[in-house]
């Protein structure tokens, strides 16, 4: 039985391994494939530019070696928790990551609370009230939440909450706890409204098709409250493909905050990504992409996890 | 209640209607896009002890029939008539009190105990949810016969057998301590032994608890061999209802006799199996005369336009047919043998009280 689970344990952290060097690979390589010469930058601009000062930081920097060798080099400093130092700052990149990826992931965690509050339980109204003008309404507000690109629901945000109504600030990621859930409640609202038509149809559809189960018929037919068969039958039932939806539109999210963060002025690590793609910072490039698919992995890996309880039947088959 | 009521005490000569456990009078069923009335005019009654079997085809009505007690319909379907349990009026329950009545009165026995579980549920938090305790619940799985209750009840329904299922959607039925059981083709999906096993089951919960049991199969022997009264169906009419071994030695409707004639029985090998010809009537077949008449080896012309109803047989029971009083000598003469003489003669009173309200409802 241990044995079994050890096995399972194992196979599973083996995929995951496995998973994240192809993905470093591609990172690698799509980094380096990118336009334009780090060199370049590096070396202080054009206008100074010798071939024999290009040369000298090529070498220094190890951008002469072929791209096998420097992505070997790169994994086995990474293996070692040394994801080397930014081109542009200098500094760490582990530290520059550190100081910037804790707002991005309280404002996914934020926003993933929203979603999840706002877009099941839509899903679940929308399920109980079906075919009447509470679904519609549903579909409606939802679709149309979802058709607002996010940059656009952040400026009307802003304009709306933060300038005229003044309730939350429209800048900045605050300090201490409940500041932080003030100054991240825009960003995290622009950005939940886009998943919300998502997660409420998926969690419409999945009660609907759980609602036409002969067992839920049964319980009825028993004279089980219509409450206690809603909760525990078909909301119960349907929670496989929700949680596996909220787990993806997540794990997307960890990838997508750039624009929010951006348009609310946080340093997260959106920001720190496009700055250091339009400087051709490659080690911080690197470093946050290959943050974002760990983080993408961990969140689906995680919800395979949770399959097994949520139903019992998976266990059984699982491998 | 009546169920402690001793069985063999004759019923009064005036029993009123309400003495009938279920009693189901002229229900017709109609559904939106369905040529013909899903249930025509369907009649039948339950008294407490009483075993009555439900038999017909696959889509001849029966578990519409079944369902009807509970007040569960297919979604938009329009229901007239009459469905009476223990006095109450189960057509006009809405919400909270349809939901009771579902919850105390009447339990289904589901055909398939696999579908009717809730795959991610424990088989405990089933029963508690159908009103029992959790120690009763174990309790409940013992009196099924159920070995090793404690740790049945932590189970899922994954981990066990067809039969122990059936049993444990038994004890569920149980859990809410109803008068009337609903045994919609309980044991058609078990294999024989668990299928005598469960039916003995059944046998003796009805006995302890003075149920009424209404028995739905689509097996003709299995009905006469096991209920005290048999209904048979065909196209959501009730074709015939008799006492079970009048129906067995005497089928007076051409169905009864094709549904006898064309299974096997044990001994009898020089008779040829016949197959009814013909198929089953689908909801969008409508019928000027009998309904029947297309697959009857014995139709006249008269059939084409015959609109059926039930004739009144000499034994007490009735048959939907043009030619059953055309013959009386066929029909046998109700000899007063039978070990169940109160069931009988309840059963012929309630018929002529149906008659009465019939015409009353048609008034």
């Amino acid at each position: 039985m241990a044995l079994r689970l050890a096995l399972r344990v194992g196979r599973r952290i083996t995929g995951v391994l496995a998973t994240l060097l192809a993905a470093s690979f591609v990172i690698f390589a799509a980094v380096y494939a990118a336009p334009g010469d780090p060199a370049v930058f590096l070396a202080g601009g054009r206008d100074k530019l010798t071939p024999e000062r290009l040369a000298q930081v090529r070498a220094e920097y190890h951008l002469d070696e072929p791209l096998f060798v420097q992505y070997g080099r790169w994994l086995w400093d990474c293996v070692h928790l040394d994801l080397g130092r930014s081109f542009k700052y200098s500094d760490q990149v582990a530290d520059l990551v550190a100081a910037r990826f804790p707002t991005t992931l309280q404002l996914v965690l934020y926003a993933t609370v929203l979603f999840v509050v706002l877009g099941v339980g839509a899903g679940i109204l929308a399920a109980v009230k079906r075919s009447t003008w509470v679904d519609s309404a549903v579909v409606g507000v939802t679709t149309l939440a979802a058709s607002v690109p996010s940059f656009v629901a952040a400026i009307a945000l802003v304009s709306f909450f933060g300038v005229r109504l003044g309730w939350f600030p429209v800048t900045g990621s605050g300090t201490g706890f409940l500041d932080t859930v003030r100054h991240l409640t825009l960003p995290a609202l622009s950005l939940a409204l886009g998943a919300l038509a998502l997660v409420s149809r998926v969690t419409r559809q999945a009660m609907v098709d759980a609602a036409a189960s002969d067992h839920v018929e049964a319980a009825r037919a028993s004279g089980v409250p219509e409450r206690d068969i809603v909760r525990r039958h078909v909301l119960r039932n349907a929670l496989g493909p929700i949680v596996t939806m909220c787990g993806l539109v997540m794990a997307g999210m960890l990838a997508g905050t750039v624009v929010v963060e951006t348009a609310f002025g946080l340093s997260g690590i959106g920001s720190l990504l496009v700055g250091a793609i339009n400087t051709h910072d490659f080690p911080v490039a690197q470093a946050v992409l290959l943050l974002m698919v760990t983080g993408y992995i961990v969140v689906t890996t995680l919800v395979d996890a949770v399959h097994p309880l949520l139903d019992p039947r998976v266990e059984g088959a699982a491998r | 209640m009546s169920e402690n009521r001793p069985r063999s005490t004759p019923a009064p000569a005036a029993a009123p209607p309400a003495e009938a456990l279920l009693e189901i009078v002229d229900l017709t069923l109609r559904l939106p896009g369905a040529a013909r009335p899903v249930l025509d005019s369907v009649s039948l009654t339950v008294a407490p002890g009483e075993v009555v079997a439900l038999v017909g085809e696959s889509g001849s009505g029966k578990s519409t029939t079944a369902k009807a007690a509970l007040g569960l319909f297919p979604a938009g379907a329009v229901a007239s008539g009459s469905v009476r349990f223990d006095g109450t009026e189960v057509l006009g329950l809405t919400g909270e009190r349809l939901r009771a009545h579902r919850a105390d009165g009447v339990a289904l026995v589901h055909q398939d105990p696999r579908a009717a579980l809730n795959p991610v549920r424990r088989v405990g938090d089933f029963l508690v949810e159908r009103g029992a305790g959790r120690a009763e619940a174990v309790e409940l799985l013992a009196s099924v016969g159920l070995p090793d209750p404690q740790r049945r009840v932590r189970q899922r329904p994954h981990e066990m057998s067809g039969g122990m299922l059936q049993r444990v959607v038994i004890a569920g039925a149980l859990a809410a301590r109803p008068r009337l059981l609903l045994a919609d083709e309980a044991t058609s999906a078990l294999d024989v032994t668990t299928q005598a096993d469960i039916l003995a089951l059944l046998r003796t919960l009805r006995a302890e608890h003075g149920l009424g049991l209404l028995f739905i199969t689509h097996d003709l022997h299995l009905a006469a061999a096991y209920s005290d009264r048999v209904y048979v169906m065909y196209a959501g009419r009730v074709v015939e209802s008799r006492t079970a071994s009048a129906l067995f030695t005497a089928p007076a409707h051409p169905y009864t006799r094709g549904l006898l004639t064309c299974s096997p029985t044990l001994g009898d090998t020089l008779t040829p199996l016949r197959p009814i010809p013909g198929r089953p009537p689908s909801l969008s077949d409508t019928f000027p005369g009998c309904p029947f008449v297309e697959r009857c080896a014995e139709a006249e012309p008269t059939c084409e336009t015959w609109s059926p109803r039930p004739v009144p047989l000499p034994d007490g029971g009735a048959a939907a047919c043009a030619f059953v009083n055309a013959e009386p000598g066929l029909s046998p003469v109700f000899t007063a043998v039978g070990n169940r003489p109160a069931g009988r003669d309840r059963w012929a009173q309630t018929q002529a009280d149906g008659a009465d309200a019939d015409e009353v409802n048609h008034a």
